[in-house]
């Protein structure tokens, strides 16, 4: 195995254009190391991309969004008290990665980027309709988050290209989104069911709305039947009435195609997640509406 | 394999190791160094049992490559007494018979250092959540919490 510390995204590429053989990038490494040492991966050319300048830096774009360095740990995330104020969904899903040791490592493109349905960081991603910008030997483009995995293990990123930064669109008024796991355990597990809802309210009515979920199909899910269910009802005594949280739960049940494995049965996860899509919405709402918790 | 230069600050001391680029960073202070203080539970960050601190970071040994390490300081248990005095949080595990097999008593040490080192006062269950990866088969943990939380107390002289 070749170590490469390039000092430039395009000096990434070029390394990683020219191998021949299998080549990983390397972030934090909590599953590059797992999986070269369950010899599930061996990569003949390993590119560690922390040396690049830049890449843990978390900078407001111009238009009041997010910009998100490729090697920001989920404990840097944490403390980012901006982040945490627009997006705690986000910021919440990213924490549930792993213990104290695997946050002051992991980052939000490793998760996005080893492709698991259950990865905890990626449906907060996808709700709040965030976009990682490429770059490859054919130049540079954005992709949205959920056009990222293409299924366990796989994503539609094309050989010799990597992702330079992840962007948070402008949070804007009213607006809260979370972040919901089912685990059997109060840590270190992995999810069984994970559901994000991003919305934003326009005086008592929800104006929009992105619905995301994690571990209930071959890759994330951005479910926009599950957003319709909620957008355009009035709130009821500041609260979203029962038929609308049923035809949000209804959506997302419909949409799930879970498998049947040792940490729950395809029922349960359909179950599961109607439980959580209207739990995570109760929460989103009262962030929307000023809760800070 | 060609084997990489890897020049690092182990415990304040400089240090220099050969290491093949799909060493972990703690199999280069186990077998390099010869700083077997840091253990092997699982080698794939479940345990805990080889935690240090990186930049002062509190990472998992087993899912760092040594050839990462270069340039940076690295803290393991080995750097927690000074001479034959005890660290306050060595002797509380002593005090509280904190430990059975003592595997993952290192692994403990280090992290239980570094969150007093950010949070003097934890509560029991920012202590419990913190150490969520580091694995006892042995103790059930309780006597282990107590230790960490009576060495913060010493440390912040609240006793
Ligand atoms: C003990 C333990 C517990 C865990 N718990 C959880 C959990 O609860 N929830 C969860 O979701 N995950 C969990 N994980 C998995 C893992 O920690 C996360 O997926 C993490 O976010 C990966 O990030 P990383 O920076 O370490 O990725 P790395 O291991 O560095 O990389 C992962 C993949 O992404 C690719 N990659 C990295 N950066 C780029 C880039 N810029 N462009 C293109 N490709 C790139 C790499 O080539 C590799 O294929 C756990 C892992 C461990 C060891
Ligand atoms: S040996 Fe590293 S976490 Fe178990
Ligand atoms: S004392 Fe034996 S594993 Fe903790």
């Amino acid at each position: 195995m070749r170590f490469h510390t390039p000092k430039t995204f395009e000096n990434a590429v070029a390394i990683a254009a020219a191998a021949s053989g299998q080549t990983r990038f390397l972030a934090g490494g909590t599953d590059v190391l797992v999986q070269l040492r369950a010899a599930m991966v061996l990569p003949d050319d390993l590119i560690d991309l922390k040396h690049i300048p830049g890449v843990k830096e978390i900078t407001r774009t111009s238009d009041g969004g997010w910009r998100i360095g490729i090697a920001v740990s989920g404990a840097e995330l944490g403390r980012h008290a901006g982040i945490g104020a627009d997006y705690p969904g986000v910021v919440e899903g990213m924490q549930l990665v792993g213990s104290t040791q695997v946050q002051g490592r992991a980052t939000l493109v490793g998760n996005l980027c080893n492709g698991s349905p259950a990865a905890d960081s990626v449906p907060a991603m996808v709700a709040a309709g965030a976009w990682v910008s490429v770059i490859g030997p054919q130049g540079v483009r954005d992709v949205k988050v959920e056009d990222i995995p293409a299924g366990p293990g796989r994503t539609t990123l094309k050989a010799g290209e990597l992702i330079t930064g992840i962007t948070l669109p402008p949070r804007g008024a009213n607006a809260g989104d979370a972040y919901l796991r089912f685990i059997p355990r109060t840590e270190m597990d992995i999810a069984v069911v994970g559901v994000a809802v991003n919305l934003r309210l326009d005086g008592d009515r929800i104006s929009e709305a992105r619905v995301a979920l994690g571990a209930v199909a071959p890759k994330i899910l951005l479910v926009p039947a599950a957003a319709q269910a909620i957008i355009g009802t009035m709130l009821d005594d500041a609260a979203l009435d029962d038929a609308a949280l049923d035809a949000l739960a209804a959506a997302a049940i419909a949409a799930s195609t879970p498998i049947s494995d040792k940490r729950g049965t395809a029922e349960f996860r359909k179950d599961i997640v109607g439980v959580l899509v209207k739990r995570a919405a109760r929460i989103a709402l009262d962030r929307a509406k000023g809760a800070t918790k | 394999m060609s084997k990489v230069h890897v020049s690092a600050t182990v415990n304040g001391d400089p240090v220099e190791f050969l290491a093949d680029p799909r060493d972990t960073l703690l199999d280069c202070l186990r077998d390099q160094l010869g700083l077997t203080g840091t253990k092997e539970g699982c080698g794939t960050g479940d345990c805990g049992a080889c935690s240090v601190q990186l930049d002062g970071v509190l990472v998992c040994s087993c899912l760092v490559l040594g050839v990462e390490a270069e340039g940076k300081r690295v803290e393991t248990v080995e750097g927690l007494s000074s001479g034959q005095d005890l660290h306050p949080l060595q002797r509380k595990f002593i005090e509280h018979a904190a430990l059975q097999c003592g595997f993952c008593t290192p692994g403990i040490l280090v992290a239980a250092k570094a969150l007093l080192a950010q949070n003097p006062d934890p509560t029991e269950t920012e202590v419990r959540y913190w150490l969520a990866g580091n694995l006892c088969r042995c103790t059930g943990y309780d006597k282990i919490i107590r230790a960490v939380m009576d060495a913060g107390a010493e440390m912040r002289g609240a006793n």
